[in-house]
């Protein structure tokens, strides 16, 4: 835990760590994929679908980025175009109407920026994600497994439990960004980043997320293992709660409240 | 005399309340070149046409001359004015932003929430600030907005809201972002009760606010030449390195491309507002 911040964000960033679909290989069984979102195009930089935890179906989702250069090519870094979150909206949905829950594994430095993303609506797609997911009515479990970029990472973790491994990051912006719009100098990467509390304990603090991940034994099958037995403790304790999408509008709710004062 | 001030021109203030090299006065009335017909236009006419130009450029306007013109006379009854963020993150330089903006803008934060009427209608309307660090969403813009759509639902109230917006304010970080999520949530228990919700977007609308409430409204109206997008277009150009088309994020492009409902100039927005209003009362009752 000696790492600083920007120390973190590059080991959030590293192109060996696992990604999305090394969670939902060694996790879950028999995962079929599901591709499109009815509307437009199939989006690489995010995989869907249905798998067995254990023995129960649930829905999984997940932001990949890829492993070799020709992958992350493929998958555009990991950085969604709007028919992803569309593709991922209509998974969600169609867990709900089988009342499976969703599990969502988000890795990205942000929705993708360009013109045609823009042109297809990036900001709506993202925002009806926000407003549907407050009110889905199947438990949400998100895992941030690396980069937590933003609206883009938002979008799949409007979540009953976010949990983040040791080493991710969650963040409002790049800290390279931060620095530039702010002092002019991406170089001052370093200081945004320790100041713009993005580190997996700064999120604990902030009550963003209600779980780190032990990174000891990452990539490893107990890794995996462990990360199987606290989705199925948690997915328990979620199918059992009668006010879950009450508790799911207070968790985010009371975010910030602290941080406003009243004069 | 001193209710009138904010409708005076507060030529030291630029966007965002970042203050200028104070403006060139001659010895007759104080002009504002426009942009767009690149003319010196006298400051007594824009005051009086709303801050538009004869040739249509709508320039920024501050929320509470905004009410002024929306609202009926007498009707805004301001809510949740002392609310204000409180450096939760500890971030360097920004009390002392936050200290220089309140001062230059005489707002405590970058939206003015309240109940109205509008053409006799009650609603509950919020306007963003762009003058307040450009309209940034921290954590008490979130609690505000989201305290307005519950108040909403408990008085069954439509909500207009005015949006302008350069996104999450960062100062804030992930609390920042979180107000996404969190006005998004309300947003969505307003529209599951049958209330109506209006948003205008007017320049510029974009990053997290458009990612969340201003692209969730039931209607999506626009002022014309807005900038409304997710991402900076500067920021666009560098890393696609490709030119943006023509009129690239104005609200007429967004239009086109099918994100918003129509595109209403200034001079028309409180009819058309109203007009909207009543077609959606169907007899509710409005406390």
């Amino acid at each position: 835990m000696s790492e600083t911040a920007y120390e973190r964000v590059k080991l959030a960033r590293d192109s060996k760590r696992p990604t999305g679909l090394d969670y939902i290989k060694n996790i879950f069984k028999g995962f079929i994929e599901f591709h499109g979102d009815r509307r437009y195009a199939d989006d690489p930089a995010i995989v869907g679908g249905i798998a067995k935890l254990n023995n129960d179906p649930v829905t999984v989702i997940a932001i990949e980025k890829g492993h070799t250069a020709k992958e992350r090519n493929y998958r555009n870094f990991g950085m969604p175009q709007p028919e992803g979150y569309r593709k991922s909206l209509r998974l969600m949905k169609q867990a709900e109407k089988f009342g499976r829950p969703i599990i969502c594994f988000v890795d990205t430095s942000g929705a993708y920026y360009g013109i045609g993303a823009e042109e297809r609506g990036q900001g709506q797609a993202i925002a009806e994600n926000l407003l549907e997911m407050s009110t889905l009515c199947v438990p949400i479990i998100s895992i941030l497994i690396g980069e937590g970029g933003s609206g883009g990472a938002l979008a799949l973790a409007v979540a009953d439990r976010v949990w983040m491994l040791q080493n991710a990051v969650y963040s409002v912006i790049s800290p390279e960004g931060c620095a530039s719009i702010l002092w002019k100098d991406a170089a001052k990467a370093e200081t945004a980043a320790a100041s713009l509390k993005l580190t997996a304990e700064d999120a604990k603090s902030l009550g963003v997320i209600e779980r780190i991940l032990s990174e000891n034994d990452i990539g490893k099958k107990e890794f995996y293992d462990r990360i199987r037995t606290l989705l199925t403790e948690e997915l328990k304790e979620l199918s059992s709660d009668v006010d879950l999408t009450q508790n799911r509008y207070d968790r985010f709710r009371n975010l910030g409240v602290s941080a406003v004062v009243k004069e | 005399m001193a209710l009138l001030n904010f409708l005076k021109p507060k030529n030291q203030l630029e966007e965002g309340g970042r203050t200028s090299a104070p403006v060139q006065r001659d010895a007759g009335e104080p002009e504002k070149k426009c942009p767009n017909c690149r003319k010196d236009i006298p400051l007594s006419r824009l005051w009086a046409n709303d801050l538009v130009c004869p040739c249509g450029y709508h320039f920024r306007m501050k929320a509470r001359q905004r009410i002024q013109m929306i609202a009926d006379k007498g009707s805004f009854h301001e809510l949740y004015s002392n609310m204000k963020a409180n450096n939760p993150l500890n971030f360097p330089g920004y009390n002392d932003k936050i200290e220089t903006v309140r001062v230059a803008s005489s707002e405590t934060e970058a939206v003015v929430c309240g109940t109205a009427a509008i053409g006799k209608q009650k609603c509950c309307l919020f306007v963003m600030e762009s003058y307040f660090m450009m309209g940034s969403m921290g954590s008490a813009v979130g609690e505000k907005i989201t305290s307005l759509f519950e108040y909403a639902v408990q008085y069954r109230l439509p909500v207009i809201g005015f949006t302008v917006s350069g996104g999450a304010r960062m100062q804030e970080g992930l609390l920042s972002l979180m107000q996404m999520a969190k006005t998004s949530a309300a947003v969505k228990r307003h529209s599951d009760a049958g209330l109506l919700y209006i948003a205008v977007l007017t320049d510029p609308t974009t990053g997290g606010v458009t990612a969340s409430f201003a692209m969730e409204a039931d209607i999506i109206l626009a002022e014309p030449g807005a900038t409304v997008g997710f991402a900076g277009a500067r920021v666009i150009e560098q890393t696609t390195k490709k030119a943006l088309p023509e009129g690239f994020q104005k609200s007429e492009f967004v239009l086109e491309h099918g994100f918003i409902d129509s595109i209403v100039p200034r001079s028309n927005q409180k009819k058309y507002l109203s007009e909207l209003l009543k077609m959606h009362h169907s007899g509710r009752a409005m406390i």
